[in-house]
């Protein structure tokens, strides 16, 4: 591993060495769920500023690894770091976009699916074996559903995504949690795996009466149909920009270090109960502060030119309280040796 | 062979009246190409090296277990080999077993029976599917090969064995999904045929026509002339040509991480998904940290140890025909 960043530090010197030096060049690796809207950020801050930021969809681990060995300016990772983790490495973490994950299906006929928590749960536990079990059956009144067998479908590879899914579930089912678990690759007890969002798009749309997650802009963009949920309040709620802003908004993002938070399952008759902030790390006091410097100024530049770019994308952009919160953070933790913030507005 | 060896022999005896570069260039030259061979020597032991020490802690911590365990729960951080082992060995099977048949009939034709015209066609067509990125049978696979082979094969096979006992196992598809270990021995067997096809086709015409001409001048058929006298002869070659495909459908990666279906579990279905050591480590590696890591590693370390044995005993076959 560390002959491949020495390899990857290697190539970044010679591409940092081939490009003017009036314009700053940033880094930045990690979290594969983000990077279309962090390319998208990039491309439009380019041709603002001249400034280029060149983001590796790596992997969150690898963008940890990487942020950890100072090949990069910035890791991005999906599933937040503990706060002691946050203490031992000296980073500053921070939430930079949010996104949703929907569940998605094939079953002939079924039109509109409504879902509980348990439900989804049990599915993928292989304790609902079947569609026309009488506890899927108690939430879809009025809907014929097959005496059909589920096939439900799951990221193969170890993803944020994955995370986020396995965190909602084992808020919901004990029986979930106290299984299988959270994280980002987990023992399936039944089912198919597929490669990426596409590979479990794929198998969802081929295999009859199959049940799958992946992004909501993935399974938006490409028309699959989704299962609305049933949130903490009680509400079946379908995924939508309101309903991922409504999970964040009544969120208190202080109340873990970094504002490492799960927004699954949170309050709020509109919250959409799977949604998850994708996170940015930064070193507290960096070897090379104006690097960093220009990071946030990338990232600043963004919270205040990106939120369209984001929704179309089908992210949700984080509220603007939140974004204070943030730069406020920014100013107050990251210095440089002498003590002064290395980014200031 | 012989007769280009004993003209080399020839020219260098003839060089030293002929030579026009300074000594010095002579041995600059050696030792550059000998740095040349070294260093994939170098590489290789460094990969060794690195595996063994990435995968350590795993084997450590699970001793001989590993190989024997078929739990892989990352939050519980226990980690066995067994169920990508039995997934690699089984998927590069099924490979060989619908594989080699194909590629000699393709060799046997094109050697043998193919008329002249077609011949060129059909070896660069052969030749090509070699060239094929394996993502694109991966995908191919996928989103083309697996819903036909759902539709076509696996239901109504399905419906057919249903209840029977052994093959009813077997051949039964609970999730007719089109993935599978199946899948991926056919889509492994497609990729390794032009290797085969290619090899054994070197080998069958380098056996003098003499000898083929001299079966058919005392009455066999085509059927006997290859039976009898031809599949003989390279026998021990073709053994070679197979296990350079098996050492490739071994490890090959892309492909089959897409149609194996990335379960762990062990089944006794050939329908059902699996994984392969390959398939594991390209689904987990991005994300992996600590003893997952190792243990990834030390999949790796298996996976090399099975295809190493497998390469030198095809070095083995090959260079003892040689030698006879």
């Amino acid at each position: 591993m560390k002959i491949l960043s020495y390899a990857i530090a290697a190539g970044l010197a010679v591409a940092s060495l081939t490009t003017t030096a009036t314009a700053a060049d940033i880094t930045g690796a990690g979290a594969t769920f983000p990077f279309p809207i962090y390319a998208k950020w990039a491309e439009a801050y380019n041709k603002e500023t001249g400034n280029r930021m060149n983001y590796q969809s790596i992997g969150s681990s690898g963008g940890i690894r990487q942020i950890r060995a100072k090949t990069v300016d910035f890791g991005a990772t999906d599933a937040p770091l503990k706060g002691e983790d946050l203490q031992k490495d000296g980073f500053v973490q921070f939430p930079a976009v949010m996104g949703g994950v929907v569940a998605v299906y094939n079953v002939q006929g079924a039109g509109q699916l409504k879902l509980t928590g348990e439900v989804l749960a049990d599915i993928f536990n292989g304790k609902i074996s079947k569609w026309n079990d009488p506890k899927i059956a108690q939430a879809n009144q009025g809907v014929t559903l097959p005496n059909a067998s589920i096939t439900p479908v799951y990221r193969s590879d170890g993803s944020g995504t994955t995370s986020v899914f396995t965190t909602y579930l084992s808020q919901v089912s004990e029986g979930w949690k106290s299984g299988p678990g959270a994280g980002s690759s987990v023992q399936w007890p039944v089912g198919q795996g597929g490669k990426g969002n596409e590979g479990v798009a794929a198998l969802v749309k081929q295999v009859p009466n199959s049940i799958g997650y992946v992004e909501y802009a993935y399974a938006k963009q490409n028309s699959i149909p989704f299962a609305q949920l049933q949130n903490k309040n009680g509400k079946f709620v379908s995924p939508e920009a309101k309903t991922f802003q409504a999970a964040a908004a009544n969120a208190d993002w202080k109340s873990a270090p970094g504002y490492g938070i799960s927004l699954t399952n949170q309050p709020g008759d509109e919250a959409w109960p799977i949604t998850a902030p994708t996170f940015i790390l930064v070193p507290k006091t960096p070897e090379k502060p104006e690097q960093v410097a220009e990071a946030l100024k990338f990232f600043d530049w963004s919270f205040k030119n990106g939120d369209k770019m984001a929704v179309e994308l089908d992210y949700v952009p984080l509220p603007s309280k939140l974004k204070d919160q943030v730069r406020a953070t920014w100013a107050s933790e990251i210095k440089n040796a002498s003590g002064q913030a290395v980014f200031t507005q | 062979m012989v007769a280009l060896s004993q003209e080399r022999l020839v020219s260098s005896a003839d060089a030293p009246a002929r030579r026009s570069t300074p000594p010095s260039f002579d041995r600059l030259f050696r030792l550059s190409s000998l740095g040349s061979a070294l260093l994939v020597l170098i590489v290789l032991l460094g990969i060794i090296g690195a595996m063994i020490y990435g995968g350590l802690p795993a084997f450590r911590e699970f001793g001989f277990g590993f190989i024997t365990s078929s739990v892989w729960n990352v939050n519980e951080d226990q980690y066995g080999a067994w169920v990508a082992i039995v997934g690699t060995l089984s998927t590069a099977l099924i490979a060989l077993v619908i594989g080699v048949p194909l590629s000699l009939g393709i060799a046997i034709f094109l050697t043998q029976l193919c008329p002249p015209w077609l011949k060129r066609p059909v070896a660069t067509t052969i030749e090509l599917l070699a060239a094929v990125p394996s993502i694109i049978y991966g995908m191919w696979g996928l989103f083309v090969f697996a819903p036909l082979f759902a539709n076509y094969v696996q239901i109504p096979v399905s419906n057919i064995v249903e209840g029977m006992p052994i093959v009813g196992t077997i051949l039964y598809a609970r999730t007719p999904s089109g993935v599978g270990i199946l899948t991926a021995g056919i889509i492994l067997a497609i990729m390794i045929i032009p290797f085969i096809a290619s090899i054994a086709r070197d080998i069958l015409d380098q056996i003098p026509s003499v000898l083929r001409e001299s079966a058919y001048g005392i009455g066999c058929t085509t059927w006997e002339v290859v039976r009898n006298v031809l599949l003989p002869q390279a026998g021990v070659s073709i053994i070679g040509a197979v296990m350079l495909g098996l050492g490739r459908a071994l490890g090959e990666t892309m492909a089959v991480t897409f149609v194996v279906g990335n379960a762990n579990r062990l089944s006794g279905s050939l329908f059902d998904p699996g994984s392969t050591i390959a398939s594991r480590i390209a689904n987990e590696f991005n994300e992996a940290i600590g003893l997952q890591l190792n243990a990834l590693m030390a999949l790796g370390c298996i996976l090399f140890l099975v295809t190493f044995t497998v390469l030198v005993l095809a070095r083995l076959l090959v260079a003892r025909v040689k030698v006879g």
